[in-house]
């Protein structure tokens, strides 16, 4: 799985940041058949996961009713500054992390 | 003044009438065996998919719930359902007091031309929902992969 995330490096305390997360999976829904009609065995990822001050965030459970490539947007509250992590489970208990850094600054004026 | 009032009440009254009638058959059969005896308020929840979807692989979904999303305030859990799908739980949210702000965006599979339900769950436990219909010109999991 490769991921890309798209998250401010920098914010005020307080703002409230939007991330965006997209990451390269098939995620065979396990309804499709390929060319010769054989059906396709299902494989998607199960789990995301945003942990932020040693906290979960946000996390979302996926079926087989996602899209491709997982695409997903939310939002978090700077607070202080630190690691942002991201974490997708497939459904085998492959992990991908995915790890940025956030800098919290106090507000300008 | 009166006859505004009148008239702004009735079209709220209308408006919150309508829109549990959408949660018709199937699919409020598939919403309640989910959630079982609990009570659904329509409302707060804005779901937002596009009216035609050329191609049902890949559908826009956005979902925003009416939230201070403060420590005492906040929705903890959206889920995402359509009926018609052969998995009508298409996906679940889980949100806490540091997400700022209720809304997620992604990109759904849709089989069929229906209506999508999102329900969200305050920290206090009531339940509300949204809703949104999108009709779907190729649907999902009908073509071969190539």
């Amino acid at each position: 799985m490769k991921a890309r995330i798209s998250i401010p490096a920098q914010a005020n305390k307080g703002d409230v940041l939007e991330i965006k997360t997209l990451v390269s999976h098939p995620m065979h829904s396990g309804f499709r058949r390929d060319a010769i009609g054989a059906l396709v065995p299902r494989d998607i990822i199960k789990v995301f996961r945003c942990e932020y001050r040693e906290r979960v965030v946000f996390e979302a459970e996926f079926g087989p009713g996602t899209a491709a490539n997982p695409f997903l947007s939310f939002y978090i509250r700077a607070d202080r500054s630190g690691e942002v992590k991201f974490i997708w489970v497939d459904q085998h208990g492959e992990q991908t992390e995915q790890v940025k850094l956030l800098e919290v600054v106090d507000k300008i004026k | 003044m009166k006859r505004r009032t009148v008239i702004v009440g009735a079209a709220v009254g209308l408006a919150v009438q309508l829109v549990p009638s959408v949660l018709a058959g199937k699919l409020k059969k598939t919403v309640s065996e989910f959630y079982g005896q609990e009570n659904i308020t329509a409302g707060r929840v804005h779901l937002k998919t596009p009216p035609l979807a050329e191609n049902g692989n890949s559908v826009s979904l956005v979902v925003e719930v009416d939230s201070p999303m403060t420590e005492k305030n906040y929705v903890q859990e959206i889920r995402i359902f359509a009926d018609k799908n052969p998995v009508p739980n298409l996906a679940s949210y889980r949100l806490s007091p540091d997400s700022g702000k209720a809304k997620v965006a992604t990109r759904i599979r849709l089989s069929n031309s229906q209506i999508i339900v999102a329900v969200a769950r305050m920290n206090d436990g009531t339940l509300w929902s949204g809703s949104s219909e999108t009709i779907v010109t190729l649907a999902a999991c009908v073509e071969p992969l190539l």
